[in-house]
Order: C-alpha cells, then sequence, then structure tokens
C-alpha cells in the first residue's frame, strides 16, 4: 500500500483499523522525506529518532484504547516558527540557529494530545517574512511541481512537504498569506482561521496583531479535521477568543444550494494572471451550477491593504525581533567589543537581509513624528478594511478571491524586487487585517503544469461556510499530485 | 538685590505593587530569592511567550487612582516602549502611554499649616526591569531576571511644588494612601518606592517654566531634601554666570552630596511606542469602579479626626499612630481587645517608637499581635507585674511576640504583694545598711530611697516599689 498517498483522515483510519501501525506511517513518511529531500528541501530539522520512539508510545495508548481521535498516530511536519520542547526551532533564521526551546506551542500540544508523531520542523521564509521560502538562511525550498520554482511562502517547507507527500499533512503560520499562497503554489489544502481561533502562545511572534496558526493538507476534510484538533481557546494568549463552536468536520457537506458568493470585480481586474484568473472563475462555476448563487461586487479599499500591512506588521515585527540580541539564547557574534558592539555585530550577521529591511521599515513607521502618518493611519485603514468586509457579509456567505496574481514563480526571480514581492500578497493580507478565515484549495493548472488555487473569504467565526463551499467543489474534481510525490514508490 | 528665585518641582514616582505574583505570568513576586528562580518563559522574553494580564495589578492601580482623585480611564491599553539594554529580556517594556489607567487627580498636602494641592497628571501600570551585575573582576555582567515582570505604577506630578519640604510632604502622602490599600509598602531603601525629581527654576514673578533637568537615585527623603537644594543651587549658579540650564537626566551621588549628567536630551531616545498587540484593551466599567471604591479603606486624614473624637487621643498622638495604616490597626486590635485605649496608645507612642528607633525599623516591620500587647496591658492594670517589669516584658513582646502570661510565670515575674516575705527581707536590708538607716532617721530623705532599691535588688524587681516604701517608712518609724 502506497501509506503516503493517504490523506491524514484516510491514514487514522487505517492505523485506527490495525491496517497500518504508527511504526510503518513514520518509516513511510521518513523514507519518502530520504527519497525527495535532497531535490525539495522541506525540512530544517527531521526528527527520525524522536519519530520512532514516539511512534511506539503512541501505538500502545492506540492499542490500550486512550486514543482514540482521527489523527492519532498519524505524522506531522511543523513549521519552524512553533516551539517545540528541545527541539531546534530556528524560524530559518540564523540567530536562532541552536535555539531549543523550553516549552511547546500551545497548537502542537493540542496535536501531541491528539496522538500526532512531529516528524521534523520546515522550512520558510526567514521570521516568516517573505513570499517564497527563499529568505530561509538555511537555503530555498524548491517546488514540488517544478523544482525550478519557489513553493510560496513563508510556509514553503509545509505545503512543499505536503505536495511531495513527505508527511500526510503540516501546520503552517499565516500573517499575510503565507498559508494560502504557497498551499496555491504547491497544490495543496490550507486554512488561515479567524484571528483569535487557534491559540498563538509558541508561535514566534512576527506581526503579533496578525498572526494565526493553521492546517495545510491534501484535501478539506483533513484540514476541518485538523483546525478542529488545534483550535482551542488558551488563556495563555490574551487574544485568544473562546468560541462557541469548535465544530468544523461538521461543515464538510457538498451542497452549495442558495450560499450567496461575492466576486470583488477588483481582485479579478489588472494584475491577475489570465490563466489563474480563467482557472478560478471555471471553479466559481462549478460552484454557481451547484446551486450558489454568484454576484460581482465591489471591495475597493482592499487596494490600500498593502501599505496598511506592511508598515503594521514591520513595526510589530521591528519590536518583536528585538529580543533576538545574543544575550539569552540564540546566535552571538564570536568577537565584540562592549554591549553595542555585540549588539550590533550580533544582529548584523544573525539576520538576512528581508528581516533586516523590515526591522529598518518598523522601526522608521513607529519613530517619533511619523507615528501618526504610518502607523496610525495604517490602523485607520485597516479599521476601514474591516468595516469593507462586514458591509460586505451583510450579502455575501463567500467571498471568491485568487490567492496569487500568478502561479509559482521561478527560483531567483523575486527577492531583487521586493516591492513586486511585497505587491504579490495584494489578494492574501487584506484577509489578516480583517482578522477572517480564509482557505486556498487547487482548482487547476496553468500551461507550465504549475497549480493554481482559489481562496474563499469568510466572514469571522464562518469558517464553516468556506470549509463548505470548499469541501463542495473538491467533490468535482481528484486531487492531483506531482510527479515527484508518485514517482520511485 | 540679588535675584530671587522659585523652585519649580514636579515627580515621577514608581511604586512596585504588593501582588503574589508578576504582572504578566504566574512568577512570584518575592524579595530575594536565588537568581533567576522565580522566572518563567514570559519573563525571561522566550519566543513565544506572551503576557497575561494580572487583574490584581489593574485593581491596585484603580484603588490608587481613585484614592488620589484620578479619572480612571474607561478603555485602557498597554503600550511597548523599545529600547535595548540587556535587565529588559524582550528589549521591550510593557508600559503605558497612549491610554493609561488614571488621570487628572491630585493630593491634598500640609506644609507649616499651609494646605496645597498637588495635581497628578496620570498614573499608568507597567512592568519592572531585572537586575544587572556587573562582575569588576571578571569583565563581565550577570543578569538576573527575578525582578523583570514585577508590576509597578508610575504616578506623574504636575509641576506644582515649590520646596523639598512641598516633596517630601508629597512623597509623604502618596506613601501614606497606598501604604493603607495595601498596594504596597513602598520602601524607598527597598526600592519599592522610587522617586525622579524634574527641577527647574525661575525668577520670581515669571510665568514660563525655567528649562528642567531630571534627577536619579534618590534612595531616600534625606536624599531628596538634599539634592533638591543641590540641584536648585547648580541651576541658579548657572543661571547667575549667565549660563544656560541644560535638559538632561542626573544621577545624584548622595555620598557626594552632588550630582553629574547621566545623558541630554539630544541622545534621549525614541521608545518608539505602540499598541501592545499581545494584550486587549481593558474595559473598566462603572461596577468595576464601584466595587474598587466600596473596598477602599478608612484613609488616615478621616483616622485621624476619628481617633480624636472617639478615643480622646490628643493630635500629636493620634499622627503618629495613623501614620501607617500597620501601626493604626495595631492600636484599633488591641483597643477592641482591651478597652483602654490610652494605654494602647501609651505603649505605641513610647516604648514601641523608642524600640523601632534602636532596631532602625519602620512602623511596617512591627511584628508583635495585639493579643500580646493587651494582656500585658491586662497584666499591669491588675498589678500581677510592676512597670519596670512591663517594660522587661514589652521588649520580649516587641522582639518574638511571646505571650506575656506565659513569660511572665515562666520566669517568676509577679510583684510579690506577700507582706511576711517582704519584712524578711526588709529586715535583713535595714541589718545590712545602717549607715543608710541612720542617714534616714537623721532626716536624709534620700536614704530610704537607697534602701528601697536594694529591697527591689534583693527581690529580684519583683516588689511592689509603693508597698516596700510604705513598709520601710514604717518599720523605721522609731
Amino acid at each position: 500500500m502506497d501509506i503516503m498517498s493517504l490523506t491524514a483522515v484516510e491514514l487514522g483510519k487505517k492505523i485506527k483499523a490495525k491496517e497500518i501501525s504508527v511504526m510503518d506511517a513514520v518509516k513511510a513518511s521518513i523514507e519518502q522525506i530520504e527519497r525527495v529531500e535532497k531535490d525539495v528541501h522541506s525540512f530544517v530539522t527531521i526528527d527520525k529518532e524522536g519519530a520512532m520512539k514516539r511512534a511506539e508510545e503512541v501505538q500502545k495508548l492506540i492499542d490500550d484504547g486512550t486514543l482514540t481521535g482521527p489523527l492519532a498516530g498519524v505524522p506531522v511536519a511543523i513549521k519552524d516558527n512553533m516551539c517545540t520542547k528541545d527541539m531546534l526551532t530556528t524560524c530559518s533564521s540564523k540567530i536562532l540557529g541552536n535555539f531549543r526551546p523550553t516549552f511547546t506551542a500551545e497548537a502542537v500540544l493540542n496535536l501531541e494530545k491528539a496522538g500526532a508523531v512531529i516528524i521534523g520542523k520546515t522550512n520558510m521564509d526567514e521570521f516568516a517574512m517573505g513570499s517564497t521560502t527563499e529568505t530561509s538562511y538555511f537555503g530555498a525550498t524548491k517546488n514540488p511541481w517544478n523544482l525550478e520554482h519557489v513553493p510560496g511562502g513563508s510556509s514553503g517547507g509545509s505545503c512543499a512537504a505536503v505536495a511531495a507527500e513527505e508527511c500526510p499533512y503540516a501546520l503552517g503560520s499565516d500573517t499575510g498569506g503565507s498559508i494560502r499562497q504557497p498551499s496555491s503554489f504547491c497544490g495543496v489544502v490550507g486554512i488561515k482561521p479567524t484571528y483569535g481561533t487557534v491559540s498563538r502562545y509558541g508561535l514566534v511572534a512576527y506581526g503579533s496583531s496578525l498572526d494565526q496558526i493553521g492546517p495545510i493538507a491534501k484535501d478539506v476534510t483533513d484540514c476541518a479535521t485538523i483546525l478542529e484538533t488545534i483550535a482551542s481557546y488558551d488563556a495563555k494568549d490574551s487574544t485568544s477568543i473562546a468560541r462557541e463552536k469548535y465544530d468544523f468536520a461538521s461543515a464538510l457537506v457538498d451542497d452549495v444550494k442558495g450560499m450567496k458568493i461575492g466576486i470583488p470585480r477588483s481582485y479579478f481586474g489588472d494584475g491577475l494572471d489570465a490563466e489563474v484568473k480563467e482557472n478560478i472563475l471555471h471553479a466559481v462555476k462549478v460552484l454557481e451550477e451547484k446551486g450558489a448563487i454568484v454576484e460581482e461586487f465591489d471591495l475597493d479599499l482592499v487596494k490600500y491593504a498593502i501599505p496598511a500591512y506592511y508598515v503594521i506588521a514591520s513595526a510589530e515585527a521591528s519590536s518583536n525581533l528585538a529580543r533576538f540580541d545574543g544575550v539569552k539564547y540564540g546566535y552571538r557574534t564570536e568577537e565584540y567589543e562592549g554591549l553595542h558592539n555585540m549588539y550590533k555585530k550580533t544582529r548584523s550577521e544573525g539576520f538576512g537581509p528581508e528581516v533586516k529591511r523590515r526591522i529598518m521599515l518598523g522601526s522608521f513607521v513607529l519613530s517619533s513624528g511619523y507615528y501618526d502618518a504610518y502607523y496610525l493611519k495604517a490602523l485607520r485603514t485597516k479599521a476601514l478594511i474591516k468595516k469593507e468586509f462586514d458591509q460586505a457579509f451583510e450579502k455575501y456567505d463567500v467571498i471568491v478571491a485568487p490567492a496569487s496574481p500568478t502561479t509559482a514563480p521561478e527560483i531567483g526571480k523575486s527577492l531583487s524586487d521586493p516591492i513586486k514581492m511585497y505587491l504579490g500578497d495584494i489578494y492574501t493580507i487584506s484577509v489578516n487585517l480583517a482578522g477572517l478565515p480564509g482557505i486556498t484549495i487547487p482548482v487547476g493548472k496553468d500551461s507550465k503544469g504549475l497549480p493554481v488555487g482559489m481562496q474563499l473569504i469568510g466572514n469571522c467565526f464562518e469558517e464553516n461556510k468556506i470549509i463548505r463551499a470548499a469541501y463542495t467543489f473538491e467533490q468535482t474534481k481528484m486531487y492531483e499530485r506531482p510527479e515527484i510525490a508518485k514517482e520511485a514508490r | 538685590m540679588a535675584k530671587q528665585y522659585e523652585t519649580v518641582i514636579g515627580l515621577e514616582v514608581h511604586v512596585e505593587l504588593a501582588t503574589k505574583t508578576k504582572i504578566f505570568c504566574s512568577c512570584s513576586t518575592e524579595f530575594g530569592g536565588t537568581p533567576n528562580t522565580h522566572t518563567c518563559p514570559v519573563c525571561t522574553g522566550m519566543p513565544g511567550s506572551l503576557p497575561v494580564l494580572n487583574k490584581q495589578v489593574v485593581e491596585y492601580a484603580m484603588a490608587i487612582g481613585l484614592a488620589t482623585n484620578c479619572e480612571i480611564t474607561r478603555v485602557c491599553k498597554f503600550d511597548r516602549k523599545n529600547y535595548f539594554y540587556p535587565d529588559n529580556p524582550q528589549n521591550y517594556q510593557i508600559s503605558q502611554l497612549y491610554l493609561p489607567i488614571a488621570r487628572n487627580g491630585y493630593v491634598e498636602i500640609e506644609v507649616g499649616n499651609t494646605k496645597k494641592k498637588v495635581r497628578i497628571h496620570e498614573m499608568h501600570m507597567e512592568e519592572d526591569a531585572g537586575k544587572l551585575i556587573h562582575d569588576e573582576w571578571d569583565d563581565t555582567s550577570l543578569v538576573d531576571y527575578n525582578r523583570s515582570g514585577v508590576p509597578l505604577v508610575e504616578i506623574v506630578s504636575e509641576p506644582d511644588m515649590r520646596s523639598a519640604d512641598e516633596v517630601i510632604a508629597y512623597l509623604e502622602k502618596l506613601r501614606t494612601i497606598i501604604q493603607y490599600l495595601g498596594a504596597s509598602d513602598c520602601k524607598l531603601q527597598e526600592g519599592s518606592m522610587r522617586a525622579d525629581v524634574n527641577l527647574s527654576v525661575r525668577e520670581v514673578g515669571t510665568d514660563a517654566f525655567g528649562t528642567r533637568t531630571e534627577m536619579k537615585n534618590l534612595n531616600s527623603f534625606k536624599a531628596i531634601a538634599r539634592a533638591i537644594e543641590g540641584e536648585r543651587e547648580r541651576q541658579i549658579e548657572l543661571l547667575e554666570e549667565g549660563k544656560a540650564v541644560i535638559q538632561e537626566t542626573r544621577r545624584w551621588d548622595d555620598n557626594k552630596e552632588s550630582s553629574h549628567a547621566m545623558r541630554s536630551k539630544e541622545d534621549a531616545q525614541d521608545y518608539r511606542y505602540f499598541p501592545e498587540p499581545d494584550l486587549v484593551p481593558i474595559v473598566i466599567g462603572d461596577e468595576w469602579i464601584e466595587k474598587i471604591r466600596s473596598r477602599q479603606p478608612e484613609f488616615r486624614d478621616e483616622k485621624l479626626e476619628r481617633y480624636k473624637k472617639e478615643f480622646d487621643i490628643p493630635q500629636y498622638d493620634a499622627e503618629i499612630l495613623t501614620e501607617s495604616k500597620h501601626m493604626a490597626d495595631l492600636f484599633e486590635k488591641t483597643t477592641a481587645i482591651c478597652g483602654k485605649p490610652k494605654k494602647v496608645s501609651n505603649w505605641l507612642m513610647v516604648e514601641t517608637m523608642r524600640l523601632l528607633k534602636e532596631h532602625g525599623m519602620e512602623a511596617e516591620d512591627i511584628r508583635f499581635s495585639p493579643e500580646n500587647l493587651a494582656k500585658l496591658i491586662a497584666l499591669t492594670e491588675a498589678g500581677t507585674i510592676n512597670s519596670s517589669v512591663a517594660k522587661e516584658v514589652f521588649e520580649q513582646i516587641f522582639e518574638t511576640d511571646v505571650d506575656p502570661d506565659q513569660y511572665v510565670e515562666e520566669h517568676g515575674l509577679k510583684t510579690v504583694n506577700d507582706e511576711g516575705a517582704l519584712e524578711e527581707v526588709l529586715m535583713k536590708v535595714i541589718a545590712d545598711h545602717p549607715q543608710a538607716v541612720a542617714d534616714y532617721k537623721g532626716g536624709k530623705e534620700k536614704a530610704l530611697g537607697a534602701l528601697v532599691g536594694q529591697t527591689m535588688k534583693a527581690m529580684k524587681g519583683k516588689a511592689n516599689p509603693g508597698m516596700v516604701n510604705q513598709k520601710l517608712r514604717e518599720m523605721l518609724k522609731d
């Protein structure tokens, strides 16, 4: 049996039915990693021994009936910005290259309680700053569909690992599209939940008011199931929200009859690649044929989302990343004279160029005399964008958007023009600014054979609507696997 | 005629709040402790950790705000103050800039029979930093994060004070209010209360403020008074010489009785304040404010008036008894048990104050219980022990809170009222001191005192001195 071609939920069922042992599942995952990792480079850390040991423990807990959940025994990969006790957590940065946390992130703990086996930590853009996974200190991750192309970012390692079937599912984090955009580039499914749904405790902060952890997997069923497992109210995270319901799997219904779908005109105009547009509009047509009511509308303020986002996220990042100073943990420069020289050299050597750019940008917009003009204005813009979405959701259940203007670009083509790279986040960042949930599902491929994803955006706490719409579309289309996942097995 | 100058002073007072746990985590706030043992991922700034606000901090801050006539901010928020220093593990301090918890208050002070209002500009909540220890031998520095995250409030006054006396009166007023609330012990020496003095001078009659300096490192009221005097002189001297006062932060050295510049306004840091995204705004409704208000204790001014009225205690005594809430509580509780306010007041005013002074302690440090003081008063009232024994027993109560009944019993300190036993001793004293007896009989009244003294000594102080005196006179009549 090809274990790695299974979805997480399918694998969980077979483990429960004793058709596959947890050890076999972990072995299959490790074998696939060993097979493709040299090409794809999804991981920063692979914990072969730890995973095998944990597999035996989990198997016992399944056997004695302690663990009964759908994800018990299923291997998982964790983005390397989530703390895992005693296991390297680098954020793909030199400055945390040797950092082993003293505690595990709440979302990961929730997975562990459900019997997940952590197989390793995935590569990412350094401190989640980037849209290609090329800013990683440990080298770029490749797109499993075409190794010459980027997997997207910043959760590129997690998405590539799932697409290349190195693991059945992974966790990512999304500050401005970092789950949805690489999911789209890699042809997998990813959800960015409503802000406050998944605890941020143990997630190394980039933009605290925007960051949210979410699932990445091969299908909507997996994502709903994983989200149900990782979501929880956590008193340790003051921005965590106690939701009435954490029941997302109940939304896995093949029915969109009467569902109102809004298409923002501004999202399908200039700047959107024709093939991407065609694929998404085709998917919308499918939903319409299944009974959804589709309507175009204006969502104008989103054009201000990019500047607002880069001001807010960079400002928060400039402060969040101040703690990496060589004093307490992580990298410290080898030679220095005095405290200030140590700070300067450590941070100059420890951070990559994109991180430095955002720290400088953030420090600038917060500096005295500029705060009102930039930061406060950005906060106001954020509030207005939220309001515009609120109005839209009075009319629509779901808003359809691309996840990126193009399919995955070639490696080495993006970093030279940061502004262009930032503009690539146009369709994803307003969702973070407004705190909304969003899901990306694969809807087709372009002429280069690269996946195209469609983003479905819901109102706050209405994940179930976007899950239902995504699930309904998914029933019309087979999941496609890249060659690298299939070959040699 | 020489120009007349006026000193203008405003204070920034930091007060460490007496919560059991830190402001954003559940680590202990206990002072001391092995370095880095009262720490966790939050107060050491570990990646991924998040702050959770301690509600008690807000309630103490609200209580102080209400007691100082402030407006409580109904939607208040925390902000990050960004600066790099190793005692600050995140390299930002969580503080309040834009929406502090309380604003626009005042306290009333009295100096030389003149009452005056000192306005409070604002009060905000923030976290304390850790402590750096510099190892001069090894050229290294160590950091202890036990204090990191201990809750503080900073109370910022308007520049309303004009003299060191007013400053001390203001600080004493704040300290009394906060101590009465139980919100802090406010010890300057231990750093649980810290005051930075903003001072400028101007010619009498002018309205515009002069350029101010900020003085730090003031660890006692005396140091504050000396620093104010010193800085006033320094600034006047500059102005008289035609030089300008530079806006700067200065550090007071109380040993040298002088200050030196730490940093000028030019190299003042840009703290890049912005709203703390990890904490949600605190919404304070009427109900919450009323709850805090209803719990406010009787403050010193009211208490003082009540003591005068209810217990007939003189003004001066009432002032001392109410100076600290601890002393006032002791007074009230002991009085409630024994029903003798004057006696209780006397023990607290005289012996307690003497022993505090001797030990270099403050009223807050008193550890004996009202029960034992009440028992002691009962023993003296019943004539079971005499006053000199009572003082001796009180010292034991003060030191180790002994039970006076038990102590008197165990040490055989009861006054001997047995006439037969006394007569026996008296006869021996008379026989042993013929000269004194002769002197007394010869009319020297003083000689009787010597004989009383000898008798008390022979009876180890347990005799009733009045009875000894009377008996002696009788026996020496012929």
